[in-house]
C-alpha cells in the first residue's frame, strides 16, 4: 500500500500547520466567516445542522489497520465514538468542535491522512472499486493511477477555483463498481492489442439535472492519461459556466456545447500541452505501482471452510451474501455491513472499527476499504479463516448477511445532519429495513438497490437506484419522491419518477407495494426486481403503487 | 401586496462549539429554544439579525427563523426547525442529549 513520501509527509504537516493558524485567526476576528468558508471547506470542515462536521479523505478508499485504529481514535476523543462512511469513500465526523479541529488534523496526519480537498470547486477523492487489487475479474489494479491523480491533483494551482466541484472515478473492472459514468470524468481499465490504457467518460452526474457520462475517448493509451486530465479540466475551467451555480458542472458544459465541441477542445488542448509531460508522471507512476504490489498471499488449504459452510447456516447465509471471488481460489473478499437492521447504514463505532482493524491485520495482510455502497471490505482474506473472522464479525455486531439486499440500502446523512437537507432520510432506511425483516420478504425479494437522498443534490444515488427515493420539502412538510429502474452498474441508468410523492409515513408501505407486485410479476425466483423491470416496464409498478384509478384519470 | 409578518426568532450556529442558538430578548444567545426572543415586527427583525450579525465572533450564519408563541416561551415551526431544537432522530445526540443532564 502507498505510504507517503518525504514530500507527501511535509506538505500534509504544512497544510495542518496553516489550518490551525487559520482557525486561530478566525477565532481572534482576525479573519471573516466569509473568509475563512472558504479556507475551511479546503480542509474538509462544514456547519451543518447541529454542528461542525469533518470530511475526511480515504482516497480511493483504501485504509490500513493503524489508519481505521486512529479513525477510532478520533471518534472517541473528540467525536461521539463513531464515524460515518460516505458513497465517495470518505469518513465524516459529526460533532467536532472548531477549537478540536487542529488537534484531529494532526492526528490524521500522524497516519499519512488528511482532509484536503475533500470539499471545495476543486478535484475531489478519486474513487475506486472497493474490490481493486483483489477482483478476480479486473484487467488491472486501478489504485495506483488513482494515487497518480491525487498526486496530480493535489493543490494543482490550475484547478483551485474550478466552476464547480470536480469528481472522478476509475475503475480495473468492466464490471463497474465505482459508478464511474455518474462522475465528472470516469476512467476504465481496457486492453487493445496487447496494450493497456484508458476508455475515457465524461460529462456524469446526478443531482439537479442528472446525466450518464458519454465517452470522450474509445482508448487512452496509459502514458497519456495525466495530460489528457489536464486538457479536460482545463477545457472545462475555460468553458465551464461560472454564472449560475446550478449550470456549471462539467456535465452542464458538456451538454450545452456538445460532446463533439468539447471533443474537439479538449483534443486540441492536449495536443498543446503533450509535449510537456516528458515521461516524469510515468516514472513517477511506476514507483507507485510498486507500492502497491500484492501481499505475499500465504496458500491455506480451504476443507475448514467448506466444512464449516455444510454445518453452520450463519456462516453459510453470511458467506452467500457477503463473499466475492477473490483473484486466488483460497482467498475470497469480504465485504463487510454496516447496514445492520435498523442501523445508519454507513455508520461504524469505534469498538467496530477497532475490531476491523483487529481483524484486518491478524488475517487480512492490514488491508481494508471502503465501498461507495457504504460498507467495509476486507479484500484479501484465507477462506481458511472466514469461520473465526465470522465468528468475530458476529461479537461486534458487524456479521449482518445482506450485503446487495434490501436493507444494504444507500443514504445520505439527510436532515438529520445537513444542513442543504430538504427532508430525512437515515429513519427511511431503518424502517425499511426493520419493516421487510420483520414481514421475512428480504430473502424472497433477493438482489434489489434501494438508494435514499435527502435532498435534490442527489448524495445518496437515488437516480440509480433500482428503487429511489428522494426526500423533499412541499409547503412545510417532508415528502418522498421514488423513481424506479435506475443502475449504478456498466449500464448506467438514471431511474424514471414513478409519479406523484409520498408523506414520510406512507414511504414504507409504497416500496411494500412495488414489491409485492414485483413477487407476484417475476418470471422465476432468479429473476431479479430490475431484471423484472426492464421486462415489464414502468406501468404494472405504477399501477401497484397509485392503483388503476390514477392510470385511467 | 406585501405579506403579513410572522412572528420569527433570531437564530445562528455557535462559532467554537458549532451547535444551535437563538438571541434572547437581552441580546445574548441561549442553547433553548423557548428562551428566544419571539420578534413579532418586521422593522424589530431586521434591527436583531443585524445585531446578530454584528458578533460574527460568537456566532455563524444568523437567520430569522418563523416561530410561535407557545406555553413556555417560542416554538419553531418548520421541521427543519424543530429538529435543530432536538438533534438527530438516529442517535439521541444534539440538544436532546443535554436535555435529561
Amino acid at each position: 500500500m502507498y505510504k507517503y513520501s518525504d514530500f507527501d509527509e511535509a506538505f500534509v504537516r504544512e497544510r495542518a500547520a496553516q489550518f490551525r493558524g487559520q482557525v486561530e485567526r478566525r477565532l481572534s476576528g482576525a479573519l471573516t466567516e466569509d473568509e475563512f468558508r472558504p479556507l475551511r471547506l479546503m480542509n474538509g470542515l462544514y456547519l451543518q445542522l447541529h454542528a461542525y462536521m469533518l470530511r475526511v479523505a480515504i482516497p480511493y478508499g483504501t485504509l490500513r489497520a493503524d489508519q481505521m485504529r486512529q479513525l477510532a481514535h478520533i471518534a472517541e476523543t473528540w467525536d461521539k465514538g463513531y464515524g460515518h462512511f460516505t458513497t465517495r469513500q470518505n469518513i465524516q465526523f459529526n460533532w467536532p468542535k472548531l477549537t478540536d479541529v487542529p488537534d484531529i488534523i494532526d492526528a490524521l496526519a500522524d497516519v499519512q491522512m488528511h482532509a484536503i480537498q475533500t470539499s471545495g470547486n476543486t478535484i475531489r477523492n478519486v474513487t475506486t472499486d472497493a474490490f481493486a487489487g483483489a477482483a478476480a475479474d479486473e484487467i488491472a489494479d486501478p489504485r495506483p493511477v488513482a494515487e497518480l491523480i491525487r498526486q496530480w491533483s493535489t493543490d494543482h494551482a490550475e484547478f483551485q477555483f474550478l466552476p464547480r466541484k470536480f469528481k472522478i472515478a476509475i475503475t480495473g473492472s468492466a464490471d463497474d463498481r465505482a459508478v464511474i459514468r455518474a462522475h465528472d470524468v470516469g476512467l476504465q481499465i481496457v486492453e487493445k492489442d496487447g496494450e493497456t490504457g484508458f476508455r475515457v467518460f465524461v460529462g456524469g452526474g446526478l443531482g439537479r439535472t442528472p446525466m450518464v457520462g458519454q465517452e470522450l475517448r474509445a482508448f487512452l493509451p496509459k502514458a497519456d492519461l495525466l495530460p489528457y486530465l489536464e486538457a479536460i479540466v482545463s477545457t472545462y475551467n475555460l468553458m465551464g459556466r461560472r454564472d449560475n451555480k446550478y449550470k456549471a458542472r462539467i456535465k452542464i458544459t458538456v451538454f450545452e456545447n456538445g460532446i463533439d465541441a468539447f471533443r474537439a477542445a479538449t483534443e486540441e488542448e492536449f495536443a498543446r500541452i503533450r509535449p510537456s509531460f516528458e515521461g516524469v508522471d510515468q516514472a513517477m507512476l511506476r514507483e507507485i505501482e510498486a507500492q502497491f504490489a500484492l501481499p505475499d498471499f500465504e496458500a491455506a488449504p480451504v476443507e475448514f471452510y467448506e466444512r464449516a459452510l455444510e454445518v453452520d447456516p450463519l456462516f453459510r447465509s453470511w458467506a452467500s451474501q457477503n463473499l466475492t471471488a477473490h483473484r486466488r481460489a483460497d482467498h475470497a473478499i469480504v465485504t463487510v455491513s454496516l447496514k445492520a437492521h435498523g442501523e445508519t447504514p454507513g455508520d461504524a463505532s469505534a469498538e467496530q472499527m477497532r475490531v476491523l482493524a483487529e481483524i484486518a491485520e491478524r488475517y487480512g495482510y492490514g488491508e481494508l476499504r471502503i465501498s461507495h455502497e457504504q460498507n467495509v471490505v476486507l479484500p484479501h482474506l484465507r477462506k481458511a479463516d472466514l469461520p473465526a473472522v465470522h465468528a468475530q464479525l458476529l461479537r461486534a455486531g458487524l456479521a449482518t448477511a445482506n450485503v446487495g439486499l434490501l436493507s444494504d440500502i444507500i443514504a445520505c446523512p439527510g436532515m438529520d445532519y445537513c444542513a442543504l437537507a430538504t427532508a430525512r432520510s437515515i429513519p427511511v432506511a431503518q424502517e425499511l429495513a426493520t419493516h421487510f425483516r420483520k414481514i421475512g420478504l428480504e430473502e424472497e425479494i433477493g438482489a434489489l438497490k434501494i438508494k435514499i437522498s435527502g435532498c435534490i443534490n442527489a448524495c445518496g444515488h437515488h437516480h440509480v437506484g433500482h428503487i429511489g427515493i428522494l426526500g423533499l420539502d412541499r409547503a412545510g412538510v417532508e415528502n418522498y419522491q421514488i423513481t424506479l429502474g435506475g443502475d449504478a452498474g456498466p449500464a448506467t441508468t438514471i431511474g424514471e419518477r414513478a409519479g406523484p410523492g409520498f408523506a414520510y409515513d406512507e414511504v414504507v408501505p409504497a416500496i411494500e407495494r412495488i414489491l409485492r407486485a414485483y413477487l407476484a410479476l417475476r418470471a422465476d425466483r432468479a429473476e431479479s426486481f430490475i431484471e423484472a423491470f426492464r421486462r415489464l416496464g414502468p406501468a404494472p409498478f405504477k399501477e401497484a403503487l397509485y392503483g388503476e384509478a390514477r392510470d385511467a384519470a | 401586496m406585501s405579506r403579513k409578518f410572522t412572528p420569527k426568532v433570531v437564530t445562528a450556529n455557535d462559532l467554537r462549539m458549532g451547535d444551535v442558538v437563538y438571541m434572547t430578548a437581552a441580546g445574548s444567545w441561549t442553547r433553548d429554544h423557548a428562551e428566544a426572543e419571539l420578534i413579532e415586527d418586521e422593522a424589530h427583525g431586521e434591527l436583531r439579525l443585524l445585531a446578530a450579525l454584528g458578533q460574527p465572533g460568537v456566532v455563524v450564519g444568523p437567520y430569522l427563523a418563523e416561530a410561535r408563541a407557545g406555553a413556555n416561551g417560542p416554538e419553531p415551526v418548520h421541521f427543519r426547525e424543530v429538529f435543530r431544537t432536538r438533534g438527530p432522530s438516529n442517535y439521541p445526540h444534539g440538544k436532546q442529549e443535554a436535555a435529561h443532564v
